[in-house]
Protein backbone atom coordinates (compact mmCIF):
# COMPACT_ATOMS: atom_id res chain seq x y z
CA UNK A 1 0.00 0.00 0.00
CA UNK A 2 1.22 3.44 -0.98
CA UNK A 3 0.51 4.70 2.81
CA UNK A 4 2.42 2.01 3.74
CA UNK A 5 5.25 2.85 1.81
CA UNK A 6 5.12 6.41 2.30
CA UNK A 7 5.81 5.65 6.30
CA UNK A 8 8.00 2.32 6.35
CA UNK A 9 11.58 3.26 5.12
CA UNK A 10 13.43 1.01 3.39
CA UNK A 11 16.55 0.33 4.69
CA UNK A 12 19.71 2.72 3.13
CA UNK A 13 21.27 1.36 0.02
CA UNK A 14 24.20 3.08 -0.49
CA UNK A 15 26.65 1.40 2.29
CA UNK A 16 25.94 -1.75 0.18
CA UNK A 17 26.67 -0.33 -2.79
CA UNK A 18 30.46 1.40 -1.15
CA UNK A 19 30.75 -2.28 0.07
CA UNK A 20 30.38 -4.03 -3.22
CA UNK A 21 32.35 -0.99 -4.69
CA UNK A 22 35.17 -1.79 -2.60
CA UNK A 23 35.47 -5.43 -2.92
CA UNK A 24 35.18 -5.41 -6.87
CA UNK A 25 38.03 -2.93 -7.13
CA UNK A 26 40.52 -4.46 -5.05
CA UNK A 27 40.21 -7.14 -7.41
CA UNK A 28 40.03 -5.57 -10.50
CA UNK A 29 42.75 -3.34 -9.83
CA UNK A 30 44.70 -6.48 -8.80
CA UNK A 31 43.60 -8.12 -12.01
CA UNK A 32 44.38 -5.16 -14.44
CA UNK A 33 47.27 -3.20 -12.92
CA UNK A 34 49.03 -6.30 -11.85
CA UNK A 35 49.54 -8.98 -14.84
CA UNK A 36 52.49 -6.89 -16.21
CA UNK A 37 54.38 -7.47 -12.76
CA UNK A 38 53.58 -11.05 -13.49
CA UNK A 39 54.43 -11.70 -16.88
CA UNK A 40 57.50 -9.87 -15.44
CA UNK A 41 58.02 -12.37 -12.67
CA UNK A 42 57.86 -15.35 -15.00
CA UNK A 43 60.29 -13.99 -17.72
CA UNK A 44 62.81 -13.66 -14.56
CA UNK A 45 62.14 -16.67 -12.61
CA UNK A 46 62.43 -18.23 -15.72
CA UNK A 47 66.10 -16.86 -16.82
CA UNK A 48 67.07 -17.62 -13.11
CA UNK A 49 66.17 -21.39 -13.59
CA UNK A 50 67.14 -21.42 -16.98
CA UNK A 51 71.21 -20.93 -16.18
CA UNK A 52 70.83 -23.96 -13.82
CA UNK A 53 68.80 -26.20 -15.68
CA UNK A 54 67.00 -27.00 -18.56
CA UNK A 55 63.16 -26.02 -18.16
CA UNK A 56 60.26 -26.21 -20.73
CA UNK A 57 59.16 -22.55 -20.78
CA UNK A 58 55.47 -23.48 -21.06
CA UNK A 59 55.57 -25.86 -18.02
CA UNK A 60 56.70 -22.78 -15.77
CA UNK A 61 53.04 -20.75 -14.09
CA UNK A 62 53.42 -17.41 -12.21
CA UNK A 63 50.02 -16.80 -10.10
CA UNK A 64 49.28 -13.56 -7.83
CA UNK A 65 46.26 -13.87 -6.10
CA UNK A 66 45.22 -11.02 -3.76
CA UNK A 67 43.45 -10.80 -0.74
CA UNK A 68 42.07 -8.39 1.79
CA UNK A 69 44.68 -9.17 4.07
CA UNK A 70 47.05 -11.07 2.61
CA UNK A 71 48.36 -11.83 -1.29
CA UNK A 72 50.11 -15.16 -2.28
CA UNK A 73 52.45 -14.98 -5.48
CA UNK A 74 52.57 -19.48 -6.50
CA UNK A 75 55.23 -20.30 -8.38
CA UNK A 76 54.73 -23.78 -10.49
CA UNK A 77 57.30 -25.07 -11.90
CA UNK A 78 58.15 -28.40 -13.32
CA UNK A 79 61.98 -29.94 -13.63
CA UNK A 80 61.83 -33.00 -16.18
CA UNK A 81 64.41 -35.49 -15.28
CA UNK A 82 66.73 -36.75 -18.59
CA UNK A 83 64.49 -39.72 -18.34
CA UNK A 84 61.59 -37.60 -18.90
CA UNK A 85 59.92 -38.76 -15.63
CA UNK A 86 58.74 -35.21 -14.52
CA UNK A 87 58.66 -33.83 -10.75
CA UNK A 88 56.96 -30.93 -9.52
CA UNK A 89 58.83 -28.96 -7.31
CA UNK A 90 56.42 -25.96 -5.75
CA UNK A 91 57.15 -22.62 -3.99
CA UNK A 92 54.82 -20.53 -2.53
CA UNK B 1 52.09 26.89 -24.05
CA UNK B 2 48.46 25.66 -23.25
CA UNK B 3 47.10 22.91 -20.97
CA UNK B 4 45.64 20.18 -22.65
CA UNK B 5 42.29 18.52 -20.76
CA UNK B 6 40.53 15.22 -21.22
CA UNK B 7 37.16 14.88 -19.89
CA UNK B 8 36.79 11.41 -19.51
CA UNK B 9 34.50 8.96 -18.05
CA UNK B 10 34.52 5.45 -19.23
CA UNK B 11 30.56 5.13 -18.74
CA UNK B 12 28.38 6.76 -20.76
CA UNK B 13 25.50 9.45 -20.05
CA UNK B 14 27.56 10.75 -17.08
CA UNK B 15 27.74 14.45 -18.11
CA UNK B 16 30.96 14.61 -20.51
CA UNK B 17 30.23 16.96 -22.72
CA UNK B 18 28.08 18.99 -20.88
CA UNK B 19 30.75 19.30 -18.45
CA UNK B 20 33.03 19.78 -20.98
CA UNK B 21 31.00 22.66 -22.89
CA UNK B 22 30.24 23.98 -19.14
CA UNK B 23 34.21 23.69 -17.85
CA UNK B 24 35.31 25.29 -21.23
CA UNK B 25 32.84 28.54 -21.74
CA UNK B 26 33.22 29.34 -17.56
CA UNK B 27 36.70 29.08 -18.18
CA UNK B 28 36.37 31.35 -21.45
CA UNK B 29 34.04 33.96 -19.56
CA UNK B 30 37.09 34.60 -17.40
CA UNK B 31 38.58 35.95 -20.55
CA UNK B 32 40.95 32.59 -20.98
CA UNK B 33 41.23 31.59 -24.43
CA UNK B 34 39.36 27.89 -25.07
CA UNK B 35 39.02 25.34 -27.56
CA UNK B 36 36.70 22.67 -26.70
CA UNK B 37 37.34 19.55 -29.47
CA UNK B 38 35.15 17.03 -29.49
CA UNK B 39 36.76 13.36 -29.84
CA UNK B 40 33.32 11.20 -30.25
CA UNK B 41 34.07 10.75 -34.10
CA UNK B 42 30.71 9.21 -35.51
CA UNK B 43 28.63 10.48 -32.78
CA UNK B 44 29.79 14.07 -32.26
CA UNK B 45 27.68 15.88 -29.79
CA UNK B 46 29.54 18.68 -28.58
CA UNK B 47 28.35 20.74 -31.42
CA UNK B 48 24.52 20.40 -30.23
CA UNK B 49 25.24 21.24 -26.59
CA UNK B 50 27.30 24.40 -27.55
CA UNK B 51 24.23 25.51 -30.06
CA UNK B 52 26.79 25.40 -33.32
CA UNK B 53 25.44 22.36 -34.73
CA UNK B 54 24.17 24.34 -38.14
CA UNK B 55 27.54 25.95 -38.43
CA UNK B 56 29.94 22.90 -38.68
CA UNK B 57 31.74 22.75 -42.13
CA UNK B 58 35.23 21.19 -41.87
CA UNK B 59 35.52 18.64 -38.72
CA UNK B 60 38.66 16.94 -36.77
CA UNK B 61 38.91 14.56 -39.38
CA UNK B 62 39.41 16.93 -42.04
CA UNK B 63 42.01 18.62 -40.36
CA UNK B 64 43.71 15.05 -39.35
CA UNK B 65 43.70 13.93 -42.77
CA UNK B 66 44.89 16.84 -44.74
CA UNK B 67 41.35 18.01 -46.68
CA UNK B 68 41.21 21.18 -43.92
CA UNK B 69 43.63 23.91 -42.18
CA UNK B 70 42.82 23.69 -38.86
CA UNK B 71 41.61 27.78 -38.53
CA UNK B 72 39.03 26.58 -41.25
CA UNK B 73 37.64 23.61 -39.18
CA UNK B 74 37.30 25.79 -35.87
CA UNK B 75 34.11 27.89 -35.26
CA UNK B 76 34.34 30.55 -33.11
CA UNK B 77 31.69 30.83 -30.19
CA UNK B 78 28.69 33.25 -30.76
CA UNK B 79 28.77 34.68 -27.07
CA UNK B 80 32.01 34.16 -25.95
CA UNK B 81 34.54 35.82 -28.17
CA UNK B 82 37.22 33.45 -26.71
CA UNK B 83 35.68 30.36 -26.82
CA UNK B 84 35.81 27.87 -29.92
CA UNK B 85 34.67 24.05 -30.99
CA UNK B 86 36.32 21.85 -33.03
CA UNK B 87 33.83 19.81 -34.06
CA UNK B 88 34.22 16.02 -34.72
CA UNK B 89 33.18 13.87 -37.88
CA UNK B 90 29.61 12.93 -38.08
CA UNK B 91 30.14 10.17 -41.06
CA UNK B 92 33.42 8.95 -40.57
CA UNK B 93 34.15 6.02 -37.51
CA UNK B 94 36.73 6.64 -34.97
CA UNK B 95 39.63 4.46 -37.32
CA UNK B 96 39.96 7.71 -38.93
CA UNK B 97 41.88 9.50 -35.91
CA UNK B 98 45.54 8.14 -36.13
CA UNK B 99 47.98 8.70 -33.46
CA UNK B 100 50.07 11.15 -35.45
CA UNK B 101 47.41 13.17 -36.53
CA UNK B 102 45.97 13.92 -33.19
CA UNK B 103 49.34 14.83 -31.55
CA UNK B 104 50.18 17.29 -34.86
CA UNK B 105 46.33 18.75 -33.82
CA UNK B 106 46.66 19.12 -30.36
CA UNK B 107 50.13 20.31 -30.68
CA UNK B 108 49.14 23.19 -33.30
CA UNK B 109 46.43 23.76 -30.43
CA UNK B 110 48.60 24.27 -27.76
CA UNK B 111 49.92 27.02 -28.89
CA UNK B 112 47.11 29.19 -30.10
CA UNK B 113 44.41 28.65 -26.85
CA UNK B 114 45.28 28.53 -22.81
CA UNK B 115 43.34 25.77 -22.83
CA UNK B 116 42.99 22.35 -25.08
CA UNK B 117 39.75 20.56 -23.66
CA UNK B 118 38.97 16.91 -25.35
CA UNK B 119 35.41 15.66 -24.85
CA UNK B 120 36.55 11.87 -24.65
CA UNK B 121 34.09 8.97 -26.22
CA UNK B 122 32.54 6.98 -23.38
CA UNK B 123 34.43 3.17 -23.63
CA UNK B 124 37.91 2.23 -23.49
CA UNK B 125 38.68 1.64 -27.40
CA UNK B 126 41.20 3.93 -29.33
CA UNK B 127 38.74 7.54 -29.68
CA UNK B 128 38.96 7.48 -25.63
CA UNK B 129 42.72 6.58 -25.21
CA UNK B 130 43.54 9.23 -28.07
CA UNK B 131 41.75 11.83 -26.78
CA UNK B 132 43.34 11.14 -23.31
CA UNK B 133 46.73 10.89 -24.85
CA UNK B 134 48.18 14.16 -24.90
CA UNK B 135 46.40 15.26 -21.65
CA UNK B 136 48.59 17.07 -18.97
CA UNK B 137 45.27 17.11 -16.72
CA UNK B 138 42.12 14.43 -16.30
CA UNK B 139 38.90 15.08 -15.46
CA UNK B 140 36.96 12.20 -14.37
CA UNK B 141 33.96 12.34 -14.48
CA UNK B 142 31.73 10.35 -12.24
CA UNK B 143 28.29 9.65 -10.94
CA UNK B 144 27.27 8.58 -7.39
CA UNK B 145 26.26 4.82 -8.77
CA UNK B 146 28.19 1.74 -8.83
CA UNK B 147 28.60 1.46 -12.65
CA UNK B 148 29.63 4.70 -13.42
CA UNK B 149 32.17 4.21 -9.95
CA UNK B 150 33.65 0.88 -11.52
CA UNK B 151 34.37 2.93 -14.96
CA UNK B 152 36.05 5.72 -13.64
CA UNK B 153 38.42 3.28 -11.91
CA UNK B 154 39.13 1.43 -14.93
CA UNK B 155 39.58 4.87 -16.39
CA UNK B 156 42.18 6.16 -13.76
CA UNK B 157 44.03 2.88 -14.42
CA UNK B 158 44.68 3.81 -18.40
CA UNK B 159 45.33 7.15 -17.11
CA UNK B 160 48.10 6.13 -15.24
CA UNK B 161 49.31 3.62 -18.23
CA UNK B 162 47.95 4.68 -21.54
CA UNK B 163 49.50 8.45 -21.68
CA UNK B 164 52.41 10.26 -22.90
CA UNK B 165 52.83 11.73 -19.27
CA UNK B 166 52.74 7.99 -17.81
CA UNK B 167 55.05 6.65 -20.62
CA UNK B 168 57.55 9.47 -19.69
CA UNK B 169 56.98 8.21 -16.26
CA UNK B 170 55.34 11.44 -14.96
CA UNK B 171 52.38 11.36 -12.61
CA UNK B 172 49.11 12.04 -14.46
CA UNK B 173 47.26 15.13 -12.86
CA UNK B 174 43.15 13.71 -12.15
CA UNK B 175 40.66 15.49 -11.00
CA UNK B 176 36.97 13.87 -9.94
CA UNK B 177 34.30 16.13 -11.27
CA UNK B 178 30.83 14.36 -9.45
CA UNK B 179 27.80 15.13 -11.16
CA UNK B 180 24.22 14.52 -11.25
CA UNK B 181 24.78 14.50 -7.39
CA UNK B 182 21.61 14.30 -5.52
CA UNK B 183 22.15 15.45 -1.48
CA UNK B 184 18.90 14.56 -0.75
CA UNK B 185 18.87 10.79 -1.89
CA UNK B 186 22.48 10.90 -0.38
CA UNK B 187 21.90 12.03 3.06
CA UNK B 188 18.87 9.44 3.14
CA UNK B 189 21.46 6.94 2.08
CA UNK B 190 20.21 5.65 -1.09
CA UNK B 191 22.80 7.43 -2.80
CA UNK B 192 26.61 6.85 -2.57
CA UNK B 193 28.61 10.08 -0.50
CA UNK B 194 30.99 12.60 -1.97
CA UNK B 195 33.16 10.49 0.58
CA UNK B 196 32.65 7.15 -0.62
CA UNK B 197 33.35 8.45 -3.73
CA UNK B 198 36.32 10.08 -2.83
CA UNK B 199 37.35 7.05 -0.55
CA UNK B 200 37.10 4.54 -3.48
CA UNK B 201 38.39 6.33 -6.30
CA UNK B 202 41.52 8.35 -4.47
CA UNK B 203 41.72 11.25 -6.55
CA UNK B 204 41.48 14.77 -5.47
CA UNK B 205 37.90 16.38 -6.09
CA UNK B 206 37.23 18.71 -8.55
CA UNK B 207 33.93 19.86 -7.97
CA UNK B 208 30.45 18.61 -7.33
CA UNK B 209 27.48 19.02 -10.02
CA UNK B 210 24.05 18.50 -8.52
CA UNK B 211 21.68 16.90 -10.69
CA UNK B 212 19.16 19.51 -12.13
CA UNK B 213 16.48 20.23 -14.19
CA UNK B 214 18.64 24.07 -15.80
CA UNK B 215 21.12 21.59 -17.26
CA UNK B 216 18.51 19.76 -19.27
CA UNK B 217 17.28 23.20 -20.49
CA UNK B 218 21.01 24.57 -20.98
CA UNK B 219 21.51 21.69 -23.41
CA UNK B 220 17.79 22.01 -24.97
CA UNK B 221 18.61 25.74 -25.81
CA UNK B 222 22.03 24.94 -26.92
CA UNK B 223 24.24 26.93 -24.78
CA UNK B 224 26.73 25.48 -21.84
CA UNK B 225 24.84 25.88 -18.63
CA UNK B 226 27.74 28.70 -17.23
CA UNK B 227 26.38 30.63 -20.13
CA UNK B 228 22.35 29.69 -20.04
CA UNK B 229 21.73 30.59 -16.31
CA UNK B 230 25.25 31.61 -14.59
CA UNK B 231 23.52 31.84 -11.17
CA UNK B 232 22.08 28.52 -11.40
CA UNK B 233 23.48 25.65 -8.86
CA UNK B 234 25.20 23.58 -11.66
CA UNK B 235 26.45 26.66 -13.25
CA UNK B 236 27.67 28.05 -10.16
CA UNK B 237 29.41 24.59 -9.53
CA UNK B 238 31.27 24.84 -13.05
CA UNK B 239 32.87 28.02 -12.05
CA UNK B 240 34.00 27.12 -9.10
CA UNK B 241 35.58 24.16 -10.62
CA UNK B 242 36.56 26.26 -13.50
CA UNK B 243 38.62 28.54 -10.91
CA UNK B 244 39.98 25.15 -9.18
CA UNK B 245 41.44 24.17 -12.77
CA UNK B 246 43.45 28.07 -12.57
CA UNK B 247 45.06 27.13 -9.04
CA UNK B 248 42.24 28.76 -6.62
CA UNK B 249 42.30 27.07 -3.31
CA UNK B 250 38.77 27.40 -3.07
CA UNK B 251 36.47 25.26 -0.23
CA UNK B 252 34.26 22.42 -2.27
CA UNK B 253 30.62 23.25 -1.36
CA UNK B 254 28.87 20.19 -1.50
CA UNK B 255 25.01 20.94 -2.54
CA UNK B 256 22.17 21.06 -0.34
CA UNK B 257 24.13 20.97 2.98
CA UNK B 258 22.31 24.14 3.87
CA UNK B 259 18.71 23.07 3.64
CA UNK B 260 16.04 25.91 4.06
CA UNK B 261 12.51 24.84 5.72
CA UNK B 262 10.75 24.07 2.96
CA UNK B 263 13.86 21.78 1.57
CA UNK B 264 13.39 20.08 4.90
CA UNK B 265 10.21 19.64 4.67
CA UNK B 266 9.21 18.54 0.97
CA UNK B 267 12.58 16.99 0.04
CA UNK B 268 14.30 18.11 -2.99
CA UNK B 269 13.71 16.56 -6.31
CA UNK B 270 16.04 18.59 -8.07
CA UNK B 271 18.63 21.23 -6.82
Amino acid sequence: MNLLRFFSRSPESAPAARERLQVLLAHERASTGGSDLVNKLRDEILAVISKHMKIDDEKVSVKMERGAQVSTLAVDIEIPFEAGKGTRKKAA
Amino acid sequence: MGKVIVVTSGKGGVGKTTSTAALGAALAQNGDKVVVVDFDVGLRNLDLVMGAERRVVYDLVNVIQGEAKLTQALIRDKRVETLYLLPASQTRDKDNLTPEGVEKVIAALKTAFDWVICDSPAGIESGATLAMRHADIAIVVTNPEVSSVRDSDRIIGLLDSKTVKAEKGERMDKHLLLTRYEPARAERGDMLKVDDVLEILSIPLLGIVPESMDVLRASNLGSPVTLADGASAPARAYFEAARRLKGDALPITVPGEKRGFFGKIFGRKAA
